[in-house]
């Protein structure tokens, strides 16, 4: 499997990067590759103009300042799962890179081609929905900042703009009292997600969050569910009632035998569980 | 001098491997060598309206493109090599090019021959191909119904073939006391060998020569039938396998591939390289299984087998691949009364052609879907009649005393105590606490479930006699050369050509022993018709068995030869000479003796060899089997069923086999562990899918599920060892066993589990969704 | 499109190497066609079966998904750089516990064993399995690799320098 010939570019700035985006709709950033290269090899895509952005400064490092940490595009998983700050600030977002792919995608694969990408099946979008994350974005009419959950439009579809690209995750601090889980369900060929939830509970149980993937069209939040475990609390009784409300409300498609609903039934209760435990 | 037969050496092939000096076909490249891509249908059946290649010639690096037009006057259709006797067989007549129709989508049109793969494949991309696109047929028994599309114009209903075995029964099933029917769908697998398969092909102009370095199971087979299909005498063509990345049996059939290479090199005079792509194998490379079955088993009430039958549909794809028509019958029909002494047995299959890949050999070959069949029907009738599965296989097992026993359609199992398997499976598990577990877990609401497998299989293929009499177009004997050089080193050359099961090692043990050398000493060439004059191949678990046998005769040539000439050097006659552990030495008096090495360089310099005696010393053996060998066991596996996910969780499993005298127990309990874990594969995981259109759905290692480290606990091994009487080293084979026995241990836990809802049996592969919603719609019975 | 070359440099196996290449070549397919390094093996297009898995940086990766331009300047170790004057542990590991038959992913296998054991040198087992998630192999059933994988731990923890590595040349 090769890819069709393209033409090569290494940036060294977000706004080369940029400049070479707007000289057509054939340009595909590379990241880390393990979500464009597979289609490339499939020729599924076939970019004239491929921009390796992995070397640009700007989209790299790993800060936190004023209750938000902001994760560099260009961040690899198995440093979102190493990174002190991350683990301190934002412990579900490591959570959920750990268990991404195998060691070796880790390895290479970053938070932006990832999100970028908006594989239906990916893991991350989860996370960064459920902490509310802002995706920091740099374009031709400058930089803005879009909330993760306008950011998944529809299955490989973003609101990133064509000559747009996303510099950074800017991921709020969870609170202090947080206890959070991603809990997934490996396909047992591609290791994608057939669900995962990103769970978190925080301000002693007013805040509950829940973001679940791979199940839907594009990762969605259970907000009826959040809203039911900000009420009532979290215990046993409360948990069984918020996953039957998150399955009621699944926005999941073809689901004939009913399967879907019950695995987030049973996902998001095991994961409201494990977090419940973890709050001990 | 150590003994060394028995014991777990090391391998010596690793030593390469494990740096990364393996040379499979890929790895080599030639002085000038240019690279093949094909184009390949989209469809699954559809004529071929025109085939455009003007853009494609034009690109750059393209040496050369080539249609089913150029090669159908100057190559031969590729022939299947198994045509079961009595049965009817049609010949499904497959060009390496369709140049009128395709017939499964990845059916080969045209071919790109470039400089650089890039090139190649940049321009097999411009090859404008129409198509008429025809309806496709792709599920057996349908395909056999009337008004289906038709795969070939000249097979009827699509039934390439029907054969039957065994006399009718409807007797005995009428005046049974218990009849259990069911049906089953042994689903298609497919094998994905890690290496994908690939061709390199040379000519050479002064010699008019032809090398293909090919990745196969058998480059004799190869050479023969290449040599028919493109019309070069077999001394002018070489076929060579160095490393082959695993078979499975999906590397025996000789494929449009390699032709097209072997053919385009000659044409172009060029070396012309094939690499397949994961993508490609998935949809070129053969499949397996793929059955339907209607099964019949007839029993007393107190748990008598008496009889069983089977009406089975077996899928065999577009067209018929090398060994495919052996698969579902030879291999398949004789052998479905298991390990059980059933008196009445009968076998009715069709073997029917659809628009979808071939199906050929993979992994056990017809003995899964017949020792699935049984186990399966035992478990079912032990059920309705209430009784213990394991009691039931008592009462029907092969007793001890009965070897050699002679199954209902006359094959003769050689050696086996198949209740002394059961027994040590049934001890390791404490199968009466088990059981007692599981109850008490089933009141809490947890479903645990033990799952049996006593089964047996024909393997070591075989007597070429027998080879005759089932159709197959070759002889099953093996050829072994044993050359010793005259500093007593050692070439063995062997017409088996093992592709990781470890024989070079093995190998060396047998001779080794024998000569009283050290292992190091013996080098085993595999796998290149120049250097081994012939042999047929490894599949069917015949390595050992057979082409064992033939290196353990000639290793007793070369002794025997050793022998005149030591007696001659010890002066004293040959029947006074003893030979243990290298050294010739006279009886009785042990301190007269002589070196093998000594007699080597004897026999070599010839300066005063006896009357009679040749010069140098090597032995050639073509051995023929007597019969097949039967490996047997016990297996065991207990499961937790997750109701709430339907997810199955693989508590344990235990294998107890008996697979003869073990020369090296690391690689038999290897062997071993493989094959389970491709059986519990096809019991859980994996399964081709294609839609109504031909196309397959399962087409890649993101959508087919070859199972993964973490999927499995520890599993416990043990054995027994029963010599076969069958060969001369009383082995039996052992590449099968784990991939036959452990998918029906696997199935039989799960529905154990699942017997408190009232479920009997689901479809594999046992996919979460499936159990849960078979546990859904059965909650009124829990 | 025309062919446009561009220059890679990359060092290998303690090797520092230069070439011309298309942007398209895979790192893979560089260090089989360029460098002749066959040893790592292309087994699948999906970046599933981990065959061609390498040390980029030390980092264990999958060549197949990676551009060789990508790899410009970095340090590449493949299998037949992993053996210094000895074999490595984990090559004694698959060596000694039959974690290989056809051989075939074994390389890309003892690549991602050598990179878990450089970052957890004690896994369990549940770990090992867990880390071999990205390695796909049809003959062995795994098994004797987790023992490879534990044996070649066992190995390392006993200072490396004097353990009992075989000479096989």
């Amino acid at each position: 499997m090769l890819t069709a010939p393209f033409e090569f570019r290494r940036a060294s700035t977000v706004n080369e990067a940029a400049d070479w985006l707007q000289q057509g709709t054939e340009v595909k950033l590379l990241a880390g590759g393990h979500s464009l290269l597979p289609l490339m090899k499939l020729r599924l895509a076939a970019p004239a103009m491929v921009v390796d952005i992995s070397g640009i400064p700007e989209l790299h490092g790993v800060i936190a300042h004023d209750g938000v940490v902001t994760v560099g595009a260009m961040t690899r998983h198995v440093e979102v799962v190493k990174n002190p700050l991350i683990l301190a600030e934002a412990p579900l977002l490591s959570q959920t890179a750990a268990v991404i792919g195998d060691v070796q995608v880790r390895n290479r694969g970053t938070i932006g081609g990832s999100l970028c990408h908006a594989d239906t099946a990916a893991d991350l979008p989860a996370a960064v929905l459920a902490l509310d994350a802002q995706m920091v974005v740099s374009g031709p009419d400058g930089v803005r900042k879009i909330p993760a959950s306008e950011f998944f439009v529809a299955p490989f579809v973003t609101a990133l703009g064509p000559q747009e690209l996303l510099v950074a995750v800017e991921v709020p601090s969870m609170p202090s009292d947080a206890v959070s889980t991603y809990l997934k369900r490996p396909h047992p060929a591609s290791g994608y997600p057939v669900i995962g939830v990103a769970c978190w509970v925080g301000y002693g149980g007013a805040t509950v969050r829940l973001a679940i993937t791979g199940i839907g069209p594009t990762v969605f939040r259970a907000a009826e569910a959040e809203a039911y475990l900000a009420a009532h609390g979290l215990n046993s009784s409360s948990i069984g009632e918020a996953a039957r409300l998150a399955a009621v409300h699944a926005p999941v498609e073809d689901d004939i035998t009913g399967y879907k609903r019950q695995l987030v039934s049973v996902y998001v209760s095991r994961a409201l569980q494990h977090t419940a435990k973890g709050k001990n | 001098m150590p003994q060394v037969m028995g014991q777990a050496l090391k391998r010596h092939e690793d030593i390469r491997l494990i740096r990364g000096r393996g040379q499979y076909t890929d790895d080599m490249t030639l002085p000038g060598m240019v690279y093949a891509e094909m184009v390949r249908s989209p469809y699954a059946h559809a004529n071929i309206l025109s085939v455009d290649t003007q853009a494609a010639q034009a690109m750059p690096g393209v040496l050369a493109v080539f249609t089913g037009q150029d090669t159908k006057d100057e190559l031969g259709l590729i022939p299947t090599a198994w045509i079961p006797p009595n049965s009817d067989l049609k010949m499904t007549p497959h060009p390496a090019l369709a140049f009128d129709t395709v017939r499964y989508v990845g059916d080969a049109v045209a071919v790109v021959i470039a400089e650089t793969p890039y090139q190649a494949q940049d321009a097999a991309d411009q090859v404008q191909v129409q198509y008429q696109p025809l309806q496709a047929v792709v599920h057996p028994r349908e395909a056999v119904e009337d008004g289906r599309p038709q795969v070939h114009a000249e097979i009827d209903r699509n039934i390439a073939f029907h054969w039957t075995v065994g006399p009718d029964l409807d007797a005995v099933f009428q005046q049974a006391e218990v009849v259990v029917r069911h049906e089953f769908r042994q689903q298609r697998l497919i094998p994905n060998a890690m290496e994908p398969r690939a061709a390199l092909a040379q000519y050479n102009n002064a010699t008019d020569e032809l090398t293909v370095w090919v990745t196969t199971q058998n480059p004799h087979i190869h050479r023969f039938l290449l040599s028919g299909i493109l019309g070069i005498p077999e001394h002018k063509l070489r076929v060579v396998a160095i490393d082959v990345g695993g078979g499975f049996g999906s590397k025996i059939a000789c494929y449009p591939d390699e032709v097209v290479a072997s053919w385009a090199a000659r044409k172009l005079r060029r070396a012309v390289k094939w690499t397949e792509t994961r993508q490609e194998n998935f949809m070129i490379t053969s499949h397996g299984r793929d059955h339907v079955q209607e099964v019949e088993l007839a029993g007393t009430r107190d748990g008598q087998i008496q009889a069983i039958r089977v009406k089975a549909y077996s899928n065999l794809g577009a067209y018929l691949s090398t060994a495919a028509p052996g698969v579902p019958t030879i291999l398949f029909g004789l052998i479905i009364n298991g390990a059980y002494d059933i008196p009445h047995a009968s076998a009715d299959v069709y073997g029917v052609v659809t628009n979808t890949t071939p199906v050929d050999a993979y992994r056990g070959a017809g003995r899964p879907e017949a020792t699935y069949l049984i186990e399966r029907m035992v478990d079912l009738y032990a059920s309705q009649i209430q009784m213990d599965p394991v009691a039931v296989r008592e009462k029907n097992l092969v007793k001890a005393e009965a070897f050699p026993y002679t199954n209902p359609f006359g094959l003769q199992y050689d050696s086996g105590n198949y209740q002394g398997t059961l027994k040590i499976a049934l001890d390791m598990l404490d199968y009466p606490k088990l059981r007692e577990e599981q109850a008490a877990l089933r009141k809490d609401g947890k479903y645990i479930g033990i799952g049996w497998s006593t089964y047996v299989e024909m393997c070591g293929l075989g007597p070429s006699e027998v080879a005759g009499a089932v159709g197959f177009q070759g002889g099953l004997w093996e050829s072994a050369t044993v050359r010793v050089h005259p500093t007593g080193k050692v070439s063995v050359f062997t017409g088996a050509s093992p592709h990781g099961q470890g024989e070079e090692t093995t190998f060396a043990q047998i001779v080794g022993q024998e000569l009283g050398i050290p292992v190091e000493d013996i080098e085993i060439v595999h796998g290149d018709t120049a250097r081994i004059s012939m042999g047929w191949g490894t599949y069917g678990s015949r390595t050992t068995a057979v082409g064992g046998g033939a290196i353990h005769l000639a290793t007793q040539k070369v002794i025997e030869k050793a022998k005149k000439i030591a007696a001659h050097k010890l002066e004293v006659s040959e029947s006074d000479v003893v030979f243990e552990d290298g050294m010739f030495s006279v009886a009785g008096v042990p301190n007269r003796q002589v070196s093998f090495q000594a007699v080597t360089l004897d026999a070599y310099l010839a300066w005063s060899l006896p009357e009679g005696v040749e010069p140098a010393l090597e032995g050639t053996a073509f051995y023929d089997p007597k019969n097949f060998t039967y490996p047997f066991g016990a297996h065991v596996a207990v499961v937790s069923v997750d109701p709430d996910t339907g997810d199955i969780h693989l508590m344990r499993y235990i294998a107890v086999d008996d697979v003869g005298n073990i020369i090296n127990p690391m690689i038999v309990e290897g062997q071993i562990h493989g094959g389970l874990v491709q059986g519990i594969g096809q019991a859980l995981y994996e399964g081709a899918e294609y839609d109504t259109e031909g196309q397959l759905l399962t087409g890649s290692l993101l959508d087919y599920a070859v199972p993964k480290a973490r999927f499995f606990p520890r599993f416990e091994t043990a054995h027994t060892v029963t010599p076969s009487p069958h060969n001369p080293l009383g082995v039996k084979g052992v590449g099968e066993t784990g991939a036959i026995a452990s998918t029906p241990a696997i199935v039989n836990a799960v529905m154990d589990a699942l017997h408190p809802f009232g479920i009997q049996d689901l479809p594999m592969p046992l996919t979460p969704e499936k159990v849960w919603q078979a546990i859904q719609q059965n909650q009124g019975g829990r | 499109m025309p062919e446009v070359l561009t220059t890679v440099t990359m060092t290998v196996n303690g090797q520092r190497v230069a070439r011309s290449i298309e942007p398209r070549v895979l790192l893979v397919h560089f260090l089989r066609e360029e460098l002749g390094l066959t040893g790592t093996h292309v087994g699948c297009d999906t970046s599933q079966c981990g065959a061609c898995t390498v040390l980029l940086d030390g980092e264990a990766v999958k060549a197949c998904t990676v551009l060789a331009v990508q790899a410009h300047g970095a340090t590449v170790t493949t299998i037949e750089g992993l053996e210094g004057t000895r074999l490595h542990p984990v090559q004694e590991g698959f060596w000694a516990k039959h974690g290989l038959q056809c051989g075939f992913c074994t390389p890309g296998a003892m690549m991602t064993a050598a990179y878990l054991l450089s970052q957890n040198p004690h896994p369990s087992e549940a770990e090992i399995r867990e880390g071999l998630d990205g390695v796909v192999c049809r003959c062995t059933g795994y098994e004797t690799i987790v023992r490879a994988v534990q044996h070649a731990a066992a190995l390392m923890s006993e200072v490396s320098e004097t353990s009992g590595a075989e000479d096989v040349d």
